[in-house]
């Protein structure tokens, strides 16, 4: 691999404290060589062919801490090879895999296979969670640490959530000993039996059957009252509510634990529904203005700490039913970034607040030398030119499913390149 | 010709999806219309030809009496070729989702689809799908807009209006498509709409659509002109919704004692099939003097009519 010199680059890197107009040299072995406003014409041979970014912005390639892949058992969905050109083209270099699979990523046998696929077939990489308990039943829990020895990286039911207390206290003992991290989706299953939506103004018009913010609030205040007691590795997947956001903001000063927000729930509320859209049948629910400004304000004081896509594939024939009978979640990994932008745009929340959610605070939480761009590391960035405006058409979408909650929206801000380990693997 | 030019002009929609897509226009053009077919309907010759050489498909995915055969003999008093698909033997239990079925039946060039269907809103995905009008014949618990018709149009029969009358809708809000496409239509039409319900089957934020709000029935039903109560399904029962049958009708069932919460002169509506001895007391649903639900149904054939043949692409 050549040596490669990008000038004149906006350079964000959260994890560095870097916000500053510079260059990045990236070295032949695909690892960051300098980076920063030291890297300029004046220390760069003359004879080395340099890229001039123009002002475009670098950015630590995107963490995506929640996204499911097709493979195995749903490969007509996305596999391995369409999520990771999906990924790249929104400036997604690495993703936490939900264990929601066919069969579901619950013993060491399975993570082999998944590995061995993800090693074959992506390009970007791949952290694969497994699940808390076996076959997603919610009653024994799976061997965390044979399978963190095997490359599990965190343990979750995905798209379930423990519902017997006495199970998930049992699970953060584990947990704790094992110094294995749990990523909970916080959702009683009982309140929100049925539900299709947040239950509301729009619940009723439509009549719909809702999923109430109780349901979200009395798992979170479970699981951080046994926190309190039991301190292991927690963090809550994604939240919807403002009050999910107030008893956060309150329990983080108490004890020790992280959480996340879709970026629909950031963007959109639960009037785009409108005339049954089945693309926005999401879980948690789209919520009311309210509810969502809230979650803005919540990631501006760093209540929130990651951003996720929610990346959950589901062919057409999924979606093309009554509300009732379509299969909930929206393709998102490829607008992630730009549908984050909208906040900086329209300036609800500062641009390195943004990148810090995409990129290093995941890697904090899950523990991996990701999302930053620190002299060394793997050169895992995209180029963004930030002000680009496009619109998202279902056709144009690289994932194989093209189910996007957010079709014919107008954006400003497109990824241009994205590299792993120093090595182009997508151009606009 | 005459009468697609005249059609433009009256009704706003090219489906009866809703009470909330109609204008008081629209609504009053189809209570003048159905009133003509009252008298019709007394009459020894029922039959006449407005839909003549018109095809009615009655899609049925839920069981239905009164529904069902009162669009069908709409239909047939206006001499379309009305054909009731019975779901139980169709493709659609195979496994046909409802947007092919609707491809299928589409092919087949019909000029009126009426349709019900357990799910919210599956009759506006069909209406996106097909060429013809759709009638909605009640979508899950979303609406169910000729019902609210008739129950407007028995009002007015009785009471000679609907403005400034005080009408209480009762029972299982929360599961009731006849109780949000009455509070649409009665608020629309001038009635002050009280919803008397356990909070267990009281939607959220109901009174965002201009209703007061009781769980008590003396408080819900003082001074009211109309009590119209709902069906309560059995089922409430077994999920925890209530406790029994027997506890249910003593707070909220409606017996002669409860009435005279209301005026002197209130009259009682039921959008059937009725629970005898669980919402309403056996006597005050046949008392003539009081029960209006024998001609709810009555009516409800003029305003099928009336829709059928306004909405009649």
């Amino acid at each position: 691999m050549k040596k490669q010199y990008f000038l004149n680059a906006n350079i964000i890197d959260a994890h560095n404290s870097l916000n500053e107009v510079g260059g990045l040299i990236i070295d032949d072995n695909g690892l960051v060589e300098a980076i920063g406003k030291k890297v300029n014409k004046n220390n760069i041979p003359s004879r080395k062919k340099v890229i001039d970014l123009k002002g475009k912005y670098i950015f630590p390639g995107i963490v995506d801490m929640r996204v499911f892949v097709g493979e195995p058992g749903y490969e007509y969905k996305e596999n391995f090879r369409t999520l990771s050109n999906a990924a790249l083209s929104g400036g997604v270099t690495s993703v936490v895999t939900m264990p929601n699979t066919d069969p579901i990523i619950d013993n060491v046998s399975i993570v082999d296979f998944l590995k061995r696929r993800g090693r074959d077939k992506s390009k970007i990489n791949i952290f694969p969670t497994a699940s808390l308990t076996k076959n997603l039943e919610g009653n024994n829990m799976t061997e965390f640490g044979l399978l963190q020895k095997k490359g599990i990286i965190a343990f979750t039911d995905g798209i379930k959530t423990i519902q017997n207390t006495r199970l998930m206290s049992r699970i953060m003992k584990s947990a704790y000993d094992l110094n294995s991290l749990i990523l909970q989706h916080a959702e009683d299953l009982e309140l929100s039996k049925n539900g299709m939506i947040n239950d509301g103004i729009i619940a009723t018009k439509l009549g719909l059957q809702g999923i109430p913010d109780l349901a979200e609030l009395v798992i979170i205040e479970r699981d951080l009252t046994l926190l309190e007691s039991i301190k292991c590795r927690y963090h809550i997947l994604q939240i919807s509510s403002a009050k999910s956001v107030d008893i956060i903001k309150d329990k983080k000063q108490k004890v020790k634990f992280t959480c996340g927000v879709s970026i629909n729930n950031l963007s959109l509320n639960e009037n785009d529904i409108g005339d049954f859209r089945t693309f926005l049948k999401l879980s948690p629910p789209l919520r009311t203005e309210e509810d969502r400004t809230s979650l803005v304000d919540g990631l501006n004081n760093k209540t929130i700490d990651v951003i996720v896509s929610d990346h959950k594939p589901e062919d057409e024939e999924q979606k093309r039913l009554t509300f009732a009978q379509a299969a909930t979640g929206s393709s998102g990994i490829e607008t992630l970034l730009p549908l984050s932008l909208e906040l900086y745009h329209n300036g609800s929340v500062k641009l390195e607040t943004i990148i810090q959610a995409l990129t290093s605070n995941p890697a904090k939480i899950l523990k991996i030398n990701k999302g930053n761009l620190t002299i060394g590391n793997d050169a895992d960035f995209c180029i963004v030119d930030i002000n680009k405006p496009w619109i998202v058409k279902k056709e144009e979408l690289i994932s194989k499913s093209k189910n996007t909650s957010i079709e014919n929206k107008k954006l400003q801000g497109k990824v241009t390149n994205t590299f792993v380990k120093g090595v182009e693997l997508f151009k606009l | 010709m005459a009468t697609k030019s005249n059609k433009a002009v009256k009704i706003s929609q090219k489906h009866l999806l809703g009470i909330q897509d109609l204008s008081i226009a629209d609504v009053n053009f189809i209570l003048n219309e159905a009133k003509q077919f009252i008298k019709l309907n007394k009459s020894k010759n029922k039959k006449l030809d407005t839909l003549r050489g018109k095809t009615q498909i009655n899609l049925f995915f839920e069981p239905s009496t009164r529904t069902q055969s009162s669009f069908e003999l709409a239909g047939k008093r206006l001499g379309a070729d009305v054909m009731s698909m019975n779901i139980v033997n169709s493709a659609i239990k195979k496994g046909e989702t409802l947007i092919d079925t609707a491809m299928t039946l589409n092919a087949m060039h019909p000029d009126l689809i009426v349709i019900r269907h357990q799910d919210s809103g599956a009759c506006n995905l069909l209406s996106q799908k097909v060429n013809c009008s759709v009638i909605n014949a009640g979508d899950g618990r979303r609406e169910h807009p000729t019902q609210a018709l008739l129950d407007a149009l028995t009002i007015i029969e009785k009471k000679e209006k609907i403005q400034g009358l005080r009408i209480a809708i009762c029972g299982d809000i929360l599961h009731s498509r006849v109780a949000r496409s009455n509070i649409y239509l009665l608020n629309m039409l001038g009635a002050e709409v009280n919803i008397v319900s356990p909070t267990n089957l009281m939607p959220e934020h109901i009174e965002k659509f201009g209703v007061n709000k009781f769980s008590d029935m003396k408080k819900g039903l003082k001074d009211c002109d109309i009590v119209m109560m709902l069906r309560l399904q059995n089922e409430r029962m077994t999920s925890s919704f209530l406790s029994s049958n027997r506890e249910y009708y003593e707070y909220y069932g409606l017996t002669p004692e409860k009435l005279t919460y209301a005026k002197d002169d209130a009259l009682i509506m039921h959008p059937g099939p009725m629970n005898r001895g669980i919402e309403i007391d056996t006597n005050l649903a046949d008392d003539i003097n009081r029960s209006v639900i024998r001609e709810q149904v009555e009516l409800g054939v003029a305003v099928r009519m009336a829709c059928l043949k306004i909405f009649c692409t």
